[in-house]
């Protein structure tokens, strides 16, 4: 990647790894720094459908933004929003300060890749890159050393004459990739642009598209479903919901403090037990839920009261699972039987049934090559996390 | 029943049946046009003496002349609008009045001959238009529209869409991205219908008979006129150089598909060696 230095419209800074760049980067934290793309109160209508509601969204510049979500949660409109494919019904998208509505995609300075990819079948891989560049009416030889550069960072020089059909869909993707870059956008919107690749090579591209959104110090804004795609790439994700933002934040936040039960469901995998605030002390609650007593931490601001019903949200890694009974089997200890057990070579999930019926799932990480005395089905086990292992929500 | 060992009796008796109930006719019109006698019906000798006379004879070759400039000119006009329609009909989808719409298109594919040249008679005749080369033309554009649109039709529904929108996203505005990606890659489908509606055009009676005039008779009109004073080798001559363009025109756009589907199957190759 080092050979692009010298063509990066933002060179990132030298001699610092990606790590701690990114570790560094929230600008979403700075009430100074200004979005480069806003969505104010966007809506969008299909007929009787609403596929966006009023949202508000803030974007900054070199972020790398997931827009997560279910099928049919609005996301890809959200996308075709900003590249200009749809036009919101009521609001306003905004780019670097300037809307975008009424502005034909032809005009936007952003670039997209499809899902589908869309490379020109009829064209190789060379006039593929070169297109959006002619359009612009860049000169020629100015054009043929930005399609060489591109070439050259999607690693596809000797397929330049190709055409798109004599390539295999990981190369496709690169080119479709190179296209979208070529023009040098300040947004580039990536829609589900992993879906058709296999899951080795997928892992492979997303550290290779976070290398290219650091190096190029680009603005990405990618669609997906895949909760992991996006855990891994993004820098902040939308968890989105019936055409709503369900929560922005870090994939740290998003997953370790999910603001709703939707969003701790939806992010990867989670215990829900429901009950009802016995107590309240300072930030501190204690919950009755059927099969025990949970005392957890609750954020200072939580409106949650004594006799309001709340859901414990934890996640099974956070779970202790033993042979014996804790200290103190009061408060966060559950007791229950090993109902599945589900080996997964890094680690191992339990599915423990409590007396009740309801099943906890829990993780252990299998550090070692063997255990001892692994815990075998129908084995009595116990179950125990710390107050602060999961979030209270609201249900 | 696959394979070539699975041809039962009744395969063989069936196709031998079906082809030829649908090829002896012209068969016979073809071997007799080669016929030295003057009799339609009894062989005499191999000859091509009725193409000769074909030559001399003005009027059929003023009508072949007629029914080429009409079907050349209403074909194109044909193809560009019917490309048209198939374009708002496939990539509009939400617009007001679409279901109307595309009724309104393939209606002349069900509508019998006799009422659509009827109606245009009416038209030319309400307008005040003379009829003759043009009105001819106008009505073969009519009906043979709608063909192009089908066939168009049918091979942009399986276009993906994100093409159009790819190339709108790097810069180039609908027009043009309807000429160098959309035209490219659908232009298979458009010289199909073109040929479909030159074809069309080349072999209409009824319509034509109403909407022409004095100076501008088709070659099927004069072929029907002629036949009633009984027939002669000369139009089986004529026939049969009719027979030979559209076998040529069918077996030109054969080749082209066939020939998409062999370097498809090459590039798919190529594509899994890496």
């Amino acid at each position: 990647m080092s050979a692009l230095g010298e063509a990066r419209p933002q060179p990132a800074p030298t001699g610092r790894s990606l790590g701690s760049i990114r570790r560094s980067f929230a600008p979403w934290a700075d009430p100074a720094e200004v979005p480069l793309i806003e969505f104010a109160r966007v809506s969008k209508r299909f007929g009787s459908f609403a596929a966006v509601s009023e949202l508000d969204l803030a974007i900054y510049r070199r972020e790398f933004h997931a827009l997560l979500g279910p099928s049919g949660c609005g996301k890809s409109t959200l996308l075709r929003m900003l590249a200009g494919f749809e036009e919101p019904t009521s609001g306003e998208v905004r780019l670097d300060g300037q809307t975008l509505n009424g502005i034909p995609p032809h005009k936007r300075p952003v670039n997209m890749m499809f899902q589908s990819y869309a490379l020109f079948p009829h064209m190789s891989v060379e006039k593929n890159v070169e297109f959006g560049l002619k359009q612009d009416g860049m000169a020629r030889s100015e054009r043929a050393d930005r399609v060489a550069e591109m070439l050259k960072l999607v690693k596809l020089e000797p397929f330049r004459s190709r055409k798109p059909a004599q390539l295999s869909g990981g190369q496709q993707q690169r080119v479709a990739l190179a296209r979208s870059l070529a023009k040098r956008p300040k947004v580039l919107l990536l829609d589900e642009p992993l879906g058709a690749l296999d899951k080795k090579l997928r892992e492979e591209t997303q550290f290779e598209l976070m290398d290219l959104q650091q190096s190029l110090g680009l603005t990405f804004l990618i669609v997906t479903h895949d909760q992991e795609e996006a855990m891994t790439m993004a820098d902040r994700i939308s968890v989105m919901r019936e055409g709503r933002i369900a929560q922005v934040g870090t994939p740290e936040t998003v997953y370790e403090a999910p603001a709703s039960r939707y969003v701790a469901e939806f992010v990867g995998g989670v215990n829900i037990l429901s009950g009802t605030v016995a107590e309240r002390r300072g930030d501190r609650v204690r919950l009755t839920v059927p099969g025990g007593i949970i005392e957890a931490d609750v954020p200072v601001g939580s409106r949650l009261q004594t006799g309001s019903p709340a859901v414990f949200a934890v996640r099974p890694e956070k779970l202790r699972i033993a042979r014996h009974a804790p200290a103190d089997p009061g408060v966060n200890a559950f007791r229950g039987e090993v109902w599945d057990i589900a080996y997964l070579g890094d680690m191992t999930l339990f599915n423990a049934r409590l007396p009740g019926g309801e099943i906890l799932k829990a993780a252990t990480v299998n550090a070692a090559r063997a255990s001892a005395e692994p815990l075998g089905y129908e084995e009595e086990v116990w179950l125990t996390f710390a107050p602060d292992a999961g979030v209270v929500l609201p249900e | 029943m696959g394979g070539a060992r699975g041809w039962s009796p009744f395969n063989i008796v069936s196709v031998v049946v079906g082809f030829a109930f649908l090829y002896i006719p012209i068969v016979l019109l073809v071997v007799f046009s080669f016929n030295a006698s003057r009799l339609v019906t009894v062989w005499t000798g191999f000859s091509t003496q009725w193409y000769a006379a074909l030559l001399a004879n003005q009027q059929l070759l003023d009508a072949a002349f007629v029914t080429l400039r009409i079907g050349l000119i209403s074909a194109s006009l044909a193809t560009v609008l019917g490309t048209l329609a198939a374009m708002a009909l496939t990539r509009y989808a939400r617009f007001r009045g679409r279901l109307l719409f595309s009724g309104m298109i393939y209606a002349p594919l069900v509508m019998p001959e006799v009422i659509t040249g009827l109606s245009l008679l009416l038209l030319f005749v309400a307008v005040g238009l003379d009829r003759g080369f043009w009105t001819v033309t106008l009505a073969h554009v009519t009906f043979t529209m709608c063909f192009v649109t089908v066939v168009v039709q049918s091979r942009l529904v399986s276009l993906d869409r994100s093409l159009e929108e790819a190339a709108q996203d790097l810069g180039c505005p609908p027009w043009k991205s309807f000429l160098v990606v959309t035209l490219p890659l659908i232009w298979p489908a458009v010289a199909a219908g073109w040929m479909l509606a030159f074809t069309l055009s080349l072999d209409d009676l009824v319509i034509a008979s109403f909407t022409s005039g004095p100076s501008s008779t088709t070659l099927p009109m004069r072929i029907y006129s002629q036949v009633r004073l009984g027939v002669t080798p000369e139009i089986n001559a004529i026939s049969t150089i009719l027979i030979g363009i559209v076998t040529f025109g069918v077996v030109v756009s054969a080749v082209l598909t066939k020939r998409g589907a062999v370097r498809r199957a090459r590039d798919e190759r190529l594509a899994a060696e890496g």
